[in-house]
């Protein structure tokens, strides 16, 4: 006899996207088991050490508004950290911490071990049981049938997963894990369509062989800024591990190329799509000639190790192209290899088949995040995963799904992107990809989120009103400083010269001076004898709101007429063939995509502007 | 979901007696009180009740425009259902246009085609039946100006405006790039040199909405050939109505062989005007194509403008053009007025009816006489315009208005010292406009362009 068991939701995989999936569906009071091939590999950083960058950090911000884990986890376990662009505006300020991996991994798997709710369960999924478009569960490889009210799908690049360097090819997950290598057929079956998708690792030195005297030493930040909102930033004050820049050079570029006919790229071994952002060096030499040097990061994998990642220099070649390669970098001549760079081709879903909700559209009941659905990157992956484990505990507990759109969340942007365009390669997240970027900021994710979090469930009540404190305080000191008018007397307008400014001539208000490029709210505190001591945070978005008050209100405009179209839904039963004046591409585009709004059938490319004009009165002539 | 305050000529482009100028939105009665000045004094629009009419003028920066009457339609008992204004005004093309251009200074939008019929729909006041026609109406007229707006187009503009695109999105991929990947590329002092781009687009998108004020943008209009004999002047003539040197001006005679086509704007009027090699004798075998085509335009022209040199006698030449033209929409320019003249407009009239007028296109002389009297040979009404093609114009300049518009906001955001990504806000907003013009959709060009240029990650 097989072992039957009953769980509300399961999940599949225990990566980044698995751990949020299923620690939303746990705290959710839902009964949860989430499956991995190998316990050892939950919230494994398979490539790079790091957390965050530009926009992605973005994301984690928004996932810890929302009440996901990765903000915590790596607030608790990184070991160097840095706000980048901070000489940028405020909406391109981006976070990003290196991670000791092994207690990053270590602190996840002990946060899912002590959720309640939850079951870690270390086997391969091998099928998916569906009947009448219903998810009914799930079967493992060894025969054990799971009967659950939803899944959630996070299986990253381990299905029929193979590792490639030269000619070299290993059918297995990253790092030399188990793949999956039944359950794409599985899928298949469901009518669920499948792409191949591939992406890159770079080798992993011993620090005790490098040369760092040759390098330039990359400090972290101080004061560091912890990513969680929860974070006390008191807390997390130390010291800090550096990385290292080097540079590769013509010798290195002249031994990538007279060797780019053994590349598995080149000689077409490898299928799969690889990412544009993120491209093997020896990408690099040849789609960018000009060059004739290229930045290499090393980044320490952790405390716990001498291994160092070799950031942007993930290759394919031979083992023995690689030795030679490596060792033409500056400090890397004497470096011992510990890992092998690979490329990695899996199997991922086309997630135009997916509704926002990341629920497939097909089958009622399965859900499916992070780089399954094409994204790339672990940030990317825990905000899906979140996403979709909170959709399939709303699922099962008969409640809305939780739908962000592209005016409110970097995740909206990144979902959108996935389920409207057409994707080609493993999707990144990136600031150029929001249209209503400075609304978007890293600093104000709670004020746009936490509502969200608390109304799902995941947010505390006490951290909600910690926030509407927030929002109060902010407003209230905003319209103060909008209502105090100062003259120009002398003692005024030489404070303003000494700082660069011009003298006043008459009554200006303190946020107008506040506005001006070369002032900020610290600044004019000898104007202000009457400010009552604030939180930084909330001084922060008070000097934000000001100085960017133009901008921000010609963003919210924008979204003001965005949103309209996002709101106009579009039955889910409409015929598009009955739709007479619709052109046949349209037609065609809009019955694959079966978008949930016009503001959404606009977006994809093929339908023109008079197509949905005639989408709308259709729709208005049927309402009637 | 309607908001926006739309407005159009409802009445044909042709010259009438009386022309109609629709707007409909939530802003129509503002806008349109902004710029009506009533007979009655203090009287505003805002206070009038619905359905009634009232008499004044449409003033705009202190001119008066024209003497109109203006119709009150408020929400819902209008056609739309919104507030709608009519605006009646004496019918010539030029007046209406001026009337509009006012309107949509003054915060309204040209309608796209079938619009106002659409809102009516939307808004619940036409019923399912007509509903089908208005999909017919949007569907034919779409396409319509789908192809016009591209195709109108004359080939040398659509090339400047898809190069300052080209040129736009190259620099917003750089400052993008550099956001993304800050370890890679910098942006140091890179606010200095796209200010000097940016000052330089500035330049380039005035000039081109200096051009489409002069109907240049289009290849549609009043089809006008200049013809004369060798070197009487036709190419200087040409080059004063274009406004800017096209055909090489030479002192030889037989300079200009191919024909030049060129629109220029004369008083509302829309003239492509093509320059002829001049009609004469001639065993140039080069020079005899010219010739042969310059006759072959003339039997396509709507318009003649014979060009002769009042400082040499009239000769056989002479009198066979005029034969050729006789019975035809023309006008003779007597040019060379600065030198002494041989030939005068007397002479001239006892050959033919058509109206001469001295001019000097070497002291600019005698072109308010000529658009006069193209005016007055079209006020007649014998040429019709193609409204689809107004309207697209319309909104290429509207599209050209808001690029410079955001061009000015990227040049005030650096010199304020702004941090560098709210450049591309604006920058990001003159692609999208000028692409509306191109009729090229912004769809990922971004992202391809910051992929292919820069080399990105770790």
């Amino acid at each position: 006899m097989n072992v039957v068991e009953n769980y509300d939701v399961a999940v599949v995989g225990a990566g980044h996207a698995g751990c949020e999936a299923a620690l939303a569906c746990a705290r959710l009071g839902l009964e949860t088991i989430m499956f991995t091939v190998s316990v050892e590999s939950i919230a494994l950083m398979p490539c790079n050490p790091n957390i965050g960058g530009s926009s992605k950090g973005h994301l984690v911000r928004e996932l810890d508004a929302l009440g996901g884990e990765m903000g915590k986890n790596i607030d608790a376990t990184f070991i160097q950290s840095k706000m980048l662009n901070k000489s940028k505006g405020p909406a391109v300020h981006s976070l990003r911490a290196q991670a000791d991996k092994q207690e990053y991994s270590k602190r996840m798997r002990n946060v899912l071990e002590n959720t309640d709710h939850l079951t870690i369960r270390q086997a391969e999924v091998s099928e998916l049981i569906a009947e009448d478009g219903i998810i009914k569960g799930l079967k493992t490889f060894s025969g054990a049938v799971y009967n659950t009210k939803a899944v959630v799908l996070c299986t990253g690049t381990y299905l029929k997963a193979r590792c490639i360097f030269g000619d070299v090819s290993y059918y297995t997950g990253p790092n030399g894990l188990l793949a999956a290598n039944y359950l794409s057929d599985s899928m298949r079956k469901l009518g669920i369509e499948l792409v191949r998708f591939k992406t890159g690792t770079p080798a992993r030195v011993d620090g005790r062989t490098i040369d760092f005297d040759k390098m330039e030493e990359q400090c972290g930040d101080t004061p560091i800024v912890p990513f969680s909102f929860t974070t006390d930033p008191d807390d997390v004050q130390k010291e800090q591990i550096s990385c290292w820049l080097t540079y590769t050079n013509e010798k290195t570029h002249d031994i990538i190329r007279k060797n780019i006919d053994r590349s598995p790229l080149y000689s077409g071994v490898i299928h799969g799509t690889g990412p544009r952002y993120c491209p093997s060096i020896e990408d690099k030499v040849m789609r960018f000639a000009d060059k004739d040097r290229h930045q290499v990061f090393i980044e320490p994998e952790g405390n716990y190790t001498h291994e160092w990642y070799l950031g942007g220099m993930s290759s394919s070649l031979p083992e023995d192209v690689q030795y030679d390669m490596y060792h033409t970098v500056p400090g890397l001549e004497h470096a011992k290899i510990v890992r092998n760079a690979y490329a990695i081709e899996y199997d991922c879903i086309n997630p135009i088949q997916l509704k926002p909700s990341l629920e497939f559209k097909k089958i009622k009941g399965l859900f499916s995040g992070g780089q399954l659905n094409g994204s790339s990157g672990y940030e990317e992956a825990a905000v899906q995963g979140l996403i979709a484990g909170i959709n399939a505990a709303m699922e099962v507990l008969g409640r809305e799904p939780l739908i962000l759109d592209r005016s409110e969340a970097y995740i909206g942007v990144l979902i959108d992107d996935l389920v409207t365009k057409e994707n080609h390669e493993p999707y990144r997240m990136m600031t150029s990809r929001a249209e209503y970027r400075l609304l978007l900021r890293q600093d104000n994710a709670d004020m746009r989120l936490t509502e969200y979090g608390y109304k799902v469930g995941l947010i505390s009540e006490k951290r909600y009103r910690h926030l509407l404190e927030k929002k109060e305080m902010i407003d209230k000191e905003i319209n103060r400083l909008k209502s105090i008018v100062i003259g120009g007397s002398d003692s005024v307008n030489e404070k303003l010269m000494q700082m660069n400014s011009t003298a006043l001539n008459n009554g200006t208000s303190l946020a107008d001076l506040i506005r001006r490029p070369e002032l900020n709210y610290d600044m004019i505190t000898d104007f202000d004898p009457d400010r009552q001591p604030l939180p930084k945070d909330v001084i922060e978005q008070v000097n934000i709101n000001i100085k960017y008050e133009g901008y921000i209100s010609r963003e919210l405009k924008q979204v003001e007429h965005f949103k309209k179209l996002e709101k106009k839904l579009i039955p889910a039963d409409i015929d598009y063939d009955d739709i007479s004046g619709l052109r046949i591409e349209a037609r065609q585009k809009l019955k694959s995509y079966s978008p949930r709004s016009i503001g959404q059938a606009s977006r994809i490319s093929g339908v023109s502007p008079a197509d949905i004009t005639v989408l709308l009165v259709y729709m208005e002539q049927h309402r009637r | 979901m309607i908001k926006e305050t739309i407005a159009a000529i409802a009445t044909g482009m042709s010259n009438s007696g009386i022309g109609i100028i629709r707007m409909s939105g939530p802003e129509a009665i503002s806008i349109a009180d902004s710029i009506f000045v009533s007979a009655r004094k203090n009287f505003r629009l805002s206070d009038a009740a619905t359905h009634t009419v009232h008499y004044g003028n449409i003033v705009y920066e202190d001119n008066i425009i024209d003497e109109v009457l203006v119709i009150i339609m408020k929400a819902p008992n209008s056609y739309t259902r919104e507030d709608v204004v009519e605006i009646d005004c004496h019918g010539g093309v030029y007046v209406m246009k001026k009337i509009l251009d006012v309107l949509i200074k003054s915060g309204a939008r040209t309608a796209e085609p079938g619009e106002f019929t659409k809102r009516a729909f939307l808004n619940g006041r036409i019923d399912l039946a007509q509903a089908e026609a208005v999909i017919d109406i949007i569907n034919s007229k779409n396409k319509y100006a789908l192809s016009n707006s591209v195709k109108l187009l004359n080939g040398k503009l659509s090339e400047q405006i898809t190069e300052i695109r080209k040129d736009l999105i190259n620099n917003i991929a750089y400052i993008e790039a550099a956001l993304d990947d800050p370890e890679h590329i910098s942006l140091d002092n890179y606010g200095d040199k796209l200010l000097i781009t940016v000052d330089n687009y500035i330049d380039k998108v005035d000039n081109l909405i200096k051009t489409v004020d002069n109907g240049k943008i289009f290849t549609q209009g009043v089809k006008t050939v200049i013809i004369g004999k060798p070197n009487a002047g036709k190419s200087s003539i040409l080059n004063i109505l274009a406004g800017y040197d096209r055909a090489i001006v030479t002192d030889i005679a037989g300079t200009t062989r191919d024909t030049i086509e060129e629109q220029i704007n004369l008083a509302g009027i829309t003239l492509n005007l093509v320059d002829t090699a001049g009609i004469r004798n001639t065993k140039d075998v080069v020079e005899e194509i010219g010739v042969n085509k310059a006759k072959e335009l003339v039997g396509e022209a709507d318009l003649i403008l014979y060009v002769v040199d009042s400082s040499t006698e009239l000769d056989e030449n002479d009198y066979d053009i005029l034969n050729i033209i006789k019975d035809r929409k023309t006008v003779i320019l007597l040019n060379k007025s600065d030198l002494d003249t041989v030939t005068d407009a007397d002479r001239i009239a006892d050959i033919t009816d058509s109206k001469v007028i001295s001019v000097s296109a070497k002291d600019n002389t005698g072109l308010d006489e000529l658009s006069d009297a193209i005016v007055e040979l079209f006020a007649s009404g014998e040429i019709d315009y193609n409204d689809e093609v107004y309207v697209s114009g319309e909104r290429n300049k509207e599209a050209l208005e808001e690029t410079l518009e955001s061009l000015k906001l990227v040049k005030k955001s650096i010199t304020e010292g702004l941090p560098e990504d709210f450049y591309t806000i604006d920058l990001m907003n003159a692609y999208e406009q000028l692409g509306k013009i191109t009729g090229e959709s912004v769809e990922d060009d971004l992202v391809n362009e910051i992929f292919s240029k820069f080399c990105m990650g770790k």
